[in-house]
């Protein structure tokens, strides 16, 4: 009786799960999806992603970007990141790994009220340079780390 | 698609510290099948929105680089206790979801 019960509730639980999943994907707003640029995020170079991204490649090497991840990534499917830009009017963060097939990985917008710092954990398929590219002012700031890969995260 | 969200927000000295954790396959479109063969297709978070009192506070566009079960962290200032923070994401087959919490 017991299984019949655990059975029916998974069931439902399921077909509940099945119809709430189609019902958002019909209402996802389409402009959120317009600002995402496929250009830049399906380039495969860096110079590409920065032009679809922001429009050039002009960048300065700054001191006032931080990058924080591991000298020594185990896991390359893993890899936690963290940006601190200490740029005054930062405006948005780029996060770049030149070592993969595509190498733009996330850019986050920011407002006004946000602090220049993002956090998040990213894959990298080789040892490679972790880039961080900056807006702020209108123009762009770029600093790096490099980060050592033992187990390559893309799949494959 | 509910609960695919876990987020904690919490105000120190004026600055609210933002921490979620999506639960998200992140598929590249790279990987393939053990069995088959065949290459997994693409599935993966396009943009995370997060607004505080309706809002924007932070827009994140990601690619296919971003882990599995992905993780974001960022700070803003300007809110108190109790305040309400969403956070939602669009994946590129058009599925979403969101959450509201209270800032604590």
């Amino acid at each position: 009786m017991n299984t019949t019960r655990r059975k029916f509730l998974k069931t439902s639980a399921m077909t509940g799960a099945a119809v709430a999943t189609i019902g958002t994907g019909i209402l996802a707003p389409r402009h959120a999806m317009a600002a995402w640029s496929k250009a830049a995020f399906d380039a495969t170079d860096v110079n590409a992603a920065l032009t679809g991204s922001y429009g050039n490649t002009d960048m300065t090497n700054s001191n006032d970007i931080e990058i924080k991840a591991p000298d020594i990534a185990e896991n390359g499917a893993v890899v936690p990141v963290s940006v601190s830009s200490k740029i005054a009017g930062t405006e948005s963060i780029s996060i770049l790994l030149p070592g993969n097939n595509t190498p733009l990985a996330a850019t986050f917008t920011l407002s006004s009220r946000t602090e220049g710092f993002v956090s998040t954990r990213v894959k990298m398929s080789k040892t490679a340079d972790v880039v961080a590219v900056i807006r702020a002012n209108g123009k762009l700031y770029t600093a790096k780390k490099e980060v050592k890969v033992t187990i390559g995260g893309c799949g494959g | 698609m509910t609960d695919s969200i876990k987020v904690r927000a919490k105000v120190t000295g004026g600055v609210t510290e933002v921490k979620a954790l999506i639960n998200h396959t992140m598929e590249t479109g790279l990987r393939k099948d053990a069995k088959t063969g065949q290459l997994i297709p693409a599935h993966f978070i396009q943009e995370v929105t997060c607004t505080h009192n309706g809002e924007n506070v932070l827009t994140a566009q990601w690619g296919v680089a971003i882990s599995k079960n992905p993780y974001l962290s960022f700070k803003f200032s300007g809110a108190k206790a109790g305040d309400t923070l969403k956070v939602s994401w669009v994946d590129n087959k058009g599925e979403t979801d969101s959450v509201e919490t209270k800032i604590s």
